[in-house]
């Protein structure tokens, strides 16, 4: 029973799916065999209906090619108008984008979903148009063609003998709300060719004709059908997981494709993505970066670029690999992911070699036990494009000279060996392959292989008998001269594979290496702006390039942040950098969408959508814009994000603790001050009640009551003194620092507590050596009052209060002593905590303020506060002034020295 | 003028504050004239001049500092202000400009007839200045005349510029003085950010005329305002 429960990560996905498909707009897709089958028509009527229906229906780029029944239907609808592109001095008309985000309306209708937009649109393809107006909620129909499917593509130029160009991802149809296949007989569509309803551009009649052949449209509709049926399949397949009809799961398979840097590779991006779609599986485009392609030629990695693209478009996960050998990193890949079968090309180099050297797909095909390994024919295996590493020989000419003059240098050194000595010649044989090693070690193995050719040749030529020539007396010198020379090639091909191996790691160190300082970096930074500054300083160093952070301001525009002030940042570049905040999509330089921009531009995507936009300038474009480079310098960027997410996050949490402690300290305020102001209103409301209304009272009765009033109102003016200053100190109240002797600050709160402290005779000891000491003044003299106010409250009348000052590490410790009961254990920290009221005689009397008070003020200026019981009996309050800043030229004081 | 009963200006809008007032003011012998507004106090100062203006700093209609020196333009007339407390900034402002002296709420009776008797005594001499040039007060005495300073039978050394400074709170004394008055009467108007050179020179001078300089009874600081000799 329990098993039938829907998964509930499912649900959840579903329901999520579901919320993003009610933001976006709806996809409907008209989707037929070929062109005539009447798409444009059927769309048109439909548009016709919901307009009918009220609906805001507008045309946003429609072909009737002259077609009467067609343009019948056009009328009556609204139609945008299309956007006139200047491209090498012809006018091309295409749809406007900008043009219907700003007149959204309910539906748009566009044609041929696959067009190629013309340069210096938004998008080069239409299908990116389409997503944009989605994404702004905008419901679209379009049409497409079958052979316009990028999976089918190969497939409908080997029926046809028509390759077609224009392509789009699958994942675009499959992420249509709707599809309607729109299904003419091929003999009806035929026909219909024949009475001219179909357009055919007048240049392409003759492929047309051949195009438009009865077998050539009964396998187009044939692959339209199944396409379309394939849909309806995968709808059943999700309603039963809906309806938790599990047992009729497969498990799921998730498939390989090696990928390699061969133009031939895209036949296997498409077989892998017929064969995803077909059982439903998860499909993965792996390329193994060896170390011999760190150095591949543009070609090659602008092909490699290509095919992982394309793999990416029919909704691959895609990522490069990197590793010595090929085989075992996609074998350890596979394990980690749980692969279930792998795709490989079919070797196209000769079988000696394989002898020779082993197969990679043979090693596969071996070693990759539970997973299943199609071979498919037409790739050419990723060894054959092993390179030299040209960073450590930067002159090939220069190394097979070197690689000749080893092999002279070891026949001039075997010389005397043979002739004077009479070595073995086994031992001249080792000398030999010693200069074959030490060339494969440092050249590589091109020069190691001519080294050991050139060994055996000179071998014979000098050693072997007959002298000076290259027959060979004795044929077991025929042996000799083929184990040195298998020797010294598998010797040279393990050391430069040796050599490799530690390229390759160097390349992935030095990257992780990058990627760690700057992870490292960000985690110990906090505030956005450095968090930004450090990352687009890193990935200026490892990109080589100029590099712009952007982060938006409260409208949501991108602001530069950080970067470097020769990006070209012009308002051009600044509306590609918002088009990628806004959509959190990369784009520029390098990408499919507006890439005649400077430069290339990342999103910062944290998990709550994107924080900022990163630009990024290459010095040297041909090497940011690999796949690899690219998948980098996404992992920077969202390493960033995340930091910068982070931060935000470890703000907003801050923010919600500094509220919820303003909370408590409020309701803490509340009940104290309603209490301590309730107090004293007692007191005078009794007190100046009865001396309104008793009119016999006697003199002496009359005067306590009048007393009783006055401190009590006094007490009042002290809380709200008291209250007014905690608030404003918290509110952070700029301070006033000015040059003062202490001994001015003391007198002023002695003065003004001068009736207060009648009965408490105070001593002042301030250090002559005493100097002027930054502070705000008004403020001091409020820590000195408080900690005096404080004194009376809590110490017997007649006790002394010493007050003393020295100078201390270049700060300042003053001492307010008293000769009371001390501090209670445990009071030491707690009393200076807002309304925290010490246990005494005087607890009753105050707000719990006046401490707290003291604390804050001294903070303010930088020093600490603390109390302690003497030794000798009371309490003793110190607190320290740092005696930092300028100090005031007092020298230059008019005639100061006189005194 | 001396004949007639003092007549004393409130300018005040707490209806608490000037019952206050009146009844204190009134007791003491003095004609009280009370005005609401900022608008009303002015055309009341000119209508009857008085002979003390007391001012609250937070009046609705106008800015207590624009009162001030609305009425320096045409008179001599002692202001006092009467302020909040942490209004320390305005206070400065407004003696700067004109006042004589302040008052900070709350005040008592006494706070507030010390302050009056000041003022009016300052009025009064300015009719015949220089008549006594001997000052008193303790055991302090000063000789304007003969630049004799005492303290008890001891007598006291001061440099020119502390005498400078002795002096001058000495004419003006009971009434507050503000740091940019001061450096600006001894070391002259470019020294009127200098606060620090005065607080130097009224520590020199506190070391040599109070018995203990760090309880002064003669050289009193207003925080964040100045210095006053205190006279009684």
């Amino acid at each position: 029973m329990e098993d039938k429960r829907p998964d509930p990560e499912a649900l959840l996905d579903r329901a999520n799916a579901e919320e993003l498909r009610q933001k976006r707009g709806r996809l409907k897709i008209f989707f037929g065999a070929s062109a005539g089958v009447g798409k444009t028509y059927a769309m048109l009527e439909a548009a016709k209906a919901r307009k009918a229906e009220g609906a805001d229906v507008v045309i946003g780029v429609v072909e009737t090619h002259g077609r009467k029944e067609t343009e019948a239907l056009v009328n009556g609808l609204e139609i945008l108008p299309l956007k006139s592109i200047e491209y090498r001095g012809a006018t091309l008309r295409e749809f406007d984008l900008a043009g219907a985000l700003a007149r959204r309306p309910r539906i748009i209708l566009i044609d041929e979903l696959a067009h190629s937009n013309a340069e210096g649109s938004r998008h080069s393809k239409r299908y990116k148009d389409v997503a944009e107006l989605l994404d702004a909620g905008i419901d679209v129909y379009t049409t497409v063609n079958v052979q316009h499917l990028e999976s089918l593509n190969d497939v409908v130029a080997q029926i046809t003998h028509v390759s077609v160009r224009e392509t789009i991802p699958d994942a675009v149809i499959e992420q249509a709300d709707e599809i309607e296949l729109i299904d003419l007989p091929p003999d009806d569509l035929l026909r219909r060719l024949k009475e001219g309803k179909v357009y055919v551009p007048s240049q392409a009649e003759r492929a047309a004709a051949n195009f438009f052949r009865k077998g050539n449209l009964i396998a187009l509709r044939e692959l339209a059908l199944r396409c379309t049926a394939e849909r309806v399949n995968r709808q059943v397949q999700s309603y039963r997981e809906e309806q938790s009809i599990k047992s009729m799961w497969p498990t799921a398979d998730r498939i390989l494709v090696c990928v390699s840097a061969s133009p031939l590779s895209e036949r296997l991006v498409r077989a892998g993505r017929r064969m995803a779609a077909g059982l439903g599986a998860e499909w993965f485009a792996v390329s193994v970066e060896t170390p011999a392609q760190v150095n591949m030629p543009e070609r090659d990695r602008q092909q490699l670029k290509h095919n992982l693209g394309l793999a990416a478009q029919l909704g691959a996960e895609v990522l490069t690999l990197q590793g010595a050998s090929m085989v075992s990193e996609i074998l350890l890949y596979a394990t980690r992911r749980n692969i279930t079968k792998i795709i490989v090309g079919k070797p196209t180099r000769s079988r000696w070699l394989d002898r020779l050297f082993g197969s990679p797909v043979d090693e596969l095909i071996r070693q990759s036990g539970d997973v299943d390994v199609y071979v498919i024919k037409g790739d050419a295996e990723t060894s054959s494009q092993v390179r030299r590493l040209p960073e450590q020989h930067p002159v090939p000419g220069a190394n097979y000279a070197w690689a000749i003059g080893t092999v002279a240098l070891s026949t001039a050194l075997c010389w005397p060996m043979f002739h004077e000595y009479h070595f073995e010649r086994s031992n001249l044989i080792m000398l030999y392959l010693l200069g074959v090693v030490v060339i494969a070690a440092r050249l590589g193995l091109g020069p190691a292989i001519v080294t050991s050719v050139l060994g055996v040749a000179a071998f014979d030529f000098f050693y072997v008998e007959p002298f000076y020539t290259f027959a060979v007396r004795d044929s077991q010198f025929f042996v000799t001269f083929l184990v040195m020379l298998a020797v010294s090639i598998v010797i040279s091909s393990l050391t430069s594979r040796i050599q490799r191996q530690a390229g390759v790691a160097s390349v992935r160190e030095r990257r992780t290496a990058a990627l760690y300082s700057m992870t490292r970096q960000l985690s110990s930074t906090r505030g956005m702006e450095r968090l930004l500054q450090i990352a687009v300083q890193h990935v200026s160093e490892v990109f080589e390039s100029d590099v712009v952070g952007l982060m938006p301001d409260a409208d949501g525009r991108l602001l530069v942040r950080a970067g470097n002030e020769k990006f070209p940042f012009s308002p051009r570049e600044r509306s590609v950098a918002q088009w990628v905040f806004d959509l959190g999509r990369p784009a520029g330089m390098g990408t499919d969408t507006l890439p005649a921009a400077e430069a290339m531009y990342v999103p910062l995507m944290a998990t709550r959508g994107p924080v900022g936009v990163l630009g990024v300038h290459p010095a040297r474009p041909s090497r940011l814009l690999t796949a690899d480079q690219i998948q980098l310098l996404e992992a920077f960027a969202s390493q960033a994000a995340l930091a910068i997410e982070c931060d935000r996050l470890a703000d907003e949490a801050q923010k919600a603790q500094v509220e919820a402690e303003t909370e408590k300290s409020r309701s803490t305020l509340l009940s104290s001050v309603s209490h301590d102001l309730r107090t004293p209103l007692a007191s005078i409301t009794g007190a100046s009640s009865s001396l309104l209304e008793e009119n016999r009272l006697p003199e002496a009765a009359r005067r306590e009551l009048l007393e009783t009033i006055h401190e009590e109102s006094a007490r009042m003016t002290r809380l709200v003194a008291n209250l007014l200053e905690m608030t404003k100190l918290e509110a952070g109240t700029k301070m006033k620092k000015e040059w003062c002797p202490l001994e001015e600050v003391v007198g002023g709160a002695l003065t003004r507590l001068e009736k207060t402290l009648r009965d408490h005779p105070v001593t002042v000891k301030l250090a002559p050596d005493l100097p002027l000491v930054p502070q705000d003044v008004i403020l001091m003299e409020q820590v000195f009052t408080n900690l005096l106010e404080n004194v009376v409250k809590y110490t017997p009348t007649g006790t002394a209060v010493d007050i003393s000052a020295i100078v201390e590490n270049n700060e300042v410790r003053v001492d307010v002593a008293d000769r009371g009961p001390g501090l209670q254990s445990g009071d030491e920290k707690k009393i200076f905590d807002k309304f925290y009221r010490g246990k005494g005689a005087g607890a009753s009397r105050g707000a719990g303020l006046g401490l707290a008070i003291c604390r804050a003020i001294v903070e303010a200026h930088g020093g600490k506060i603390w109390a302690e019981n003497r030794v000798d009996g009371g309490a003793v309050f110190r607190f320290t002034l740092p005696l930092k800043g300028e100090k005031p030229v007092t020298e230059q004081l008019p005639e100061v020295q006189v005194s | 003028m001396s004949d007639t009963a003092p007549v004393i200006l409130v300018i005040e809008d707490e209806p608490q504050i000037r019952r206050f007032l009146r009844a204190t003011l009134g007791s003491q012998g003095y004609t009280l004239l009370e005005a609401t507004t900022a608008q009303e106090g002015l055309s009341e100062a000119a209508s009857h001049p008085p002979d003390i203006v007391l001012l609250d700093l937070g009046l609705p209609d106008m800015d207590g500092l624009e009162v001030v020196q609305r009425l320096r333009e045409w008179t001599t007339v002692p202001i006092i202000i009467i302020s909040a407390r942490g209004q320390e900034h305005d206070k400065v402002a407004g003696l700067d400009a004109g006042a004589d002296d302040y008052l900070t709420k709350p005040f008592g009776v006494a706070e507030l007839m010390a302050r009056v008797r000041v003022a009016m005594r300052h009025a009064n001499r300015t009719l015949n200045d220089g008549a006594d040039s001997v000052f008193k007060t303790g055991d302090l005495e000063v000789d304007l005349a003969h630049r004799n300073v005492r303290v008890g039978e001891k007598e006291i050394r001061l440099t020119p510029i502390e005498f400078k400074l002795l002096g001058l709170l000495v004419k003006h004394a009971g009434k507050v003085l503000t740091h940019r008055q001061i450096l600006k009467e001894v070391w002259g108007p470019n020294y009127a950010e200098e606060s620090h050179y005065l607080r130097v020179f009224v520590h020199q001078l506190r070391h040599k005329l109070e018995a203990d300089p760090a309880k002064p009874k003669y050289l009193v600081t207003e925080a964040g305002v100045g210095y006053r000799l205190r006279t009684e």
